[in-house]
């Protein structure tokens, strides 16, 4: 079987990965999509944790499958929100949204 | 690590979800990025196979590639750039390199046997579980029990319940375009 | 297969790896070499709905017609405008027929035939089903073109929203069959779901067809109307592969229903002699497919606004209302988790079938009398006038 901290370090590079993303791109929908790397992330780590610790106790996939909830209603609520700004400032560069009332 | 066909294929995926990672945040189009996405959100949903969770995958697949990202994809092309970008990474993007660069190191050490092999007791975090206990045939059924009952996850299954109506009214309300004209609200 | 191929003296992993693949490779095949076959068909029975004679020319009744077709389409130029973006142009068609052809792994043909057992066999479906709108944006973006654009922006619009209902209706066999595996949902029915519960093989089929993009709900390609939506700058193989996966869509849809409520391979004899039960499962779900083509060739299209507005405000709540009423009467009918033979089942299919047809009344009357109040407005409406008012005759409903 494959070690519990391959999986691991998977899910680590992941993160890590999107991390790099939020906070080094510019544009606003890149950001969240590199928001949904990080959640990705901890779900591989939840699993495989599940599957190696507690195969018989669901809580981590039950875990899991609340994560997705969270992203599905972060996505959805950010997009709008990034919607509206772009119909307000023509732009979706975060740097763009720096002042509080315009 | 012998070479078994788990093995491998935990490697494909891997590769799968590690690439498609290093090209969403690196790509120039963006179009392409949330292409990238789906890759890695794909390699993701293999990775749960071989972690014995295809319930979880089949979710992934439906949920994240069915939706969310083609949600992301349907505001990319909703939200087009003005100009060409020149850049597509701010200008601290040396020091976030080397921040996210030390973080996974940090993670490595800790729960890889890489510190113990160097030497270096009580750093890293001791995996022993090399043959863990096989999955129960019925896990499926017993997710579903646990998610309703009232001893275990019940009060989170509502709870995310309400925050999913909650998220579907806002985001309809944040793209509506107010009273003034006539109601045309995005349908999602 | 796998025990042939160790004796030969291959490793256990090889020998699995290969004896799967030769079983991806048969039932691909089958799929896309049906479509040959199934075309013709189609293409017949539209001609009958519509009063002609349907492809007569080419071989024995019209039957070469479609190898004729699929050579004329291998031949013609591969047009790519300039700006495409290549990738995603050519591989959006690629994506379309995978999505439909992955379907094909999970269905039972037989007791003993079923590309892989899975056990969550029906999310697998709607996991696949996902996959085909995605090819949609892939062709939308990548032609462009900004009618394509918008034209997949509509077909994303409608594939997203009726796979509610259909995960909805989806969810009853799961539920009265205890399983997410498709051979297990077979098994189960000791009688055939759709005299249980026939409300949800009507919204099934309905969404089903509203994902596949036929019949009333075509616009997403219109052929008449909107000169192929988004495969407008498709030309040659490509949007050949665009029609395959369509047509397989189709008659996958049919086989699905086959499966989920017309009981699958289940016949006199069908698990003794393994290829009656292919033979049933092939009459059922032509059966179904035909109840396709009929409603395509009869009904008008629908508009987009009338399309989600169907959806949003009939379609879900009604499945909705389906699966918790299916759920609650299930659960008030003792012993429903030992249902083991035709005789235990008797009571539970005919008190879901009550209740099913309790239902059906219901939304009748519902639906009469919100048709009763629309032409009520539209009569005071316009009373004040002169304007000539038709009235249908009779209180449809």
């Amino acid at each position: 079987m494959v070690p519990l901290w391959m999986y691991l370090v998977v899910a680590a590079a992941l993160f890590s990965t999107g991390l790099f993303g939020v906070l080094s791109r510019r544009n606003a929908i890149a950001i969240l999509m590199s928001i949904e790397l990080m959640l990705n992330a901890v779900n591989i780590n939840l699993v495989a944790f599940w599957r190696y610790n507690t195969p018989l106790d669901l809580s981590g996939q039950a875990f899991a499958a609340f994560v997705f909830v969270v992203a599905a209603a972060e996505v959805s609520v950010g997009l709008a929100l990034i919607i509206g700004i772009y119909r307000k400032r023509q732009s979706v560069i975060a740097e763009d949204v720096n002042m509080l009332k315009w | 690590m012998e070479l078994t066909a788990e093995s491998i294929v935990f490697l494909i995926m891997s590769a799968i979800t590690l690439g498609g990672g290093l090209l969403v945040v690196s790509a120039r189009n963006l179009f392409h990025a949330g292409l990238y996405l789906m890759v890695a959100l794909l390699g993701v949903a293999g990775l749960f196979v071989l972690l014995a969770a295809p319930f979880l995958a089949g979710v992934q697949v439906v949920v994240y590639i069915g939706a969310i990202a083609i949600l992301i994809i349907l505001a990319i092309m909703l939200t087009p750039s003005v100009t060409q970008l020149p850049a597509i990474f701010n200008r601290q993007w040396v020091l976030n390199l080397a921040l996210a660069a030390f973080l996974f190191v940090l993670l490595v050490s800790v729960v890889s046997p890489i510190m113990g092999d160097l030497g270096v007791d009580d750093w890293g975090a001791d995996f022993t579980e090399e043959n863990p206990a096989d999955v129960p045939a019925d896990s499926i059924v017993k997710l579903g029990e646990d998610l309703v009952d009232p001893d275990k996850y019940m009060l989170p299954f509502e709870v995310a319940s309400v925050l999913l109506m909650a998220a579907l009214i806002g985001a309809v309300l944040l793209v509506s375009p107010g009273k003034t004209k006539t109601d045309e609200g995005d349908e999602d | 297969m796998t025990g042939l191929l160790q004796d030969i003296g291959f490793s256990r992993d090889l020998a699995v790896l290969i004896a799967k693949a030769v079983g991806v490779i048969v039932v691909a095949v089958f799929g896309l070499l049906w479509t040959l076959l199934g075309i013709w068909l189609e293409r017949k029975w539209a001609a009958r709905f519509q009063d002609r004679v349907g492809p007569n020319r080419v071989g024995p009744f019209g039957l070469i017609q479609t190898v004729a077709d699929t050579v004329k389409i291998l031949l013609k130029e591969d047009i790519m405008n300039r700006g495409v973006d290549r990738w995603v142009f050519n591989a959006a068609p690629i994506l379309s027929v995978l999505a439909v052809t992955l379907i094909w792994a999970v269905v039972p043909f037989s007791a003993a035939w079923i590309g892989t057992d899975l056990n969550i066999g029906v999310l697998y479906l709607l996991a696949v089903g996902s996959l085909g709108t995605v090819a949609v944006i892939m062709a939308g973006w990548g032609s462009n073109n900004k009618y394509a654009l918008l034209a997949a922006f509509r077909a994303v619009a409608q594939l997203v929203s009726y796979e509610v209902p259909m995960v909805l209706s989806l969810l009853v066999p799961v539920l009265l069959s205890g399983s997410m595996s498709t051979q297990e949902i077979v098994r189960q029915q000791h009688i055939w779901y759709v005299f249980a519960v026939p409300l949800t093989m009507l919204i099934f089929l309905i969404s089903s067809q509203a994902e596949t993009g036929r019949g009333p709900f075509d616009l997403l390609e219109a052929e008449s109307e909107l000169v192929s939506g988004f495969h407008i700058e498709y030309s040659g193989m490509k949007f050949g592969m665009f029609y395959v996966a369509e047509f397989l869509h189709a008659f996958t849809v049919g086989v699905l229903t086959a499966i989920l409520f017309l009981g699958g391979w289940k016949g006199p004899f069908a698990e003794d002699v393994a290829i009656l039960g292919f033979f049933y499962l092939l009459i059922k779900s032509l059966f179904a497919y035909w109840v396709l083509v009929w409603v395509r060739m009869t009904l008008p299209r629908v508009r987009i606004d009338h399309l989600l507005d169907f959806n949003w405000k009939f379609l879900v709540p009604v499945g909705l209302a389906n699966l918790l009423v299916v759920a609650f009467v299930w659960k008030l009918i003792p012993d429903t988790d030992q249902i083991n033979s035709f005789g235990d089942a008797v009571v539970p299919t005919l008190a879901l079938l009550l209740v099913n047809v309790a239902m059906f009344l219901v939304i009748g009357a519902l639906l009469a009398d919100r048709g009763r109040r629309e032409r009520a407005r539209i009569q005071a409406r316009v009373a004040g006038t002169d304007l000539p008012v038709e009235t249908v005759a009779g209180a449809g409903d």
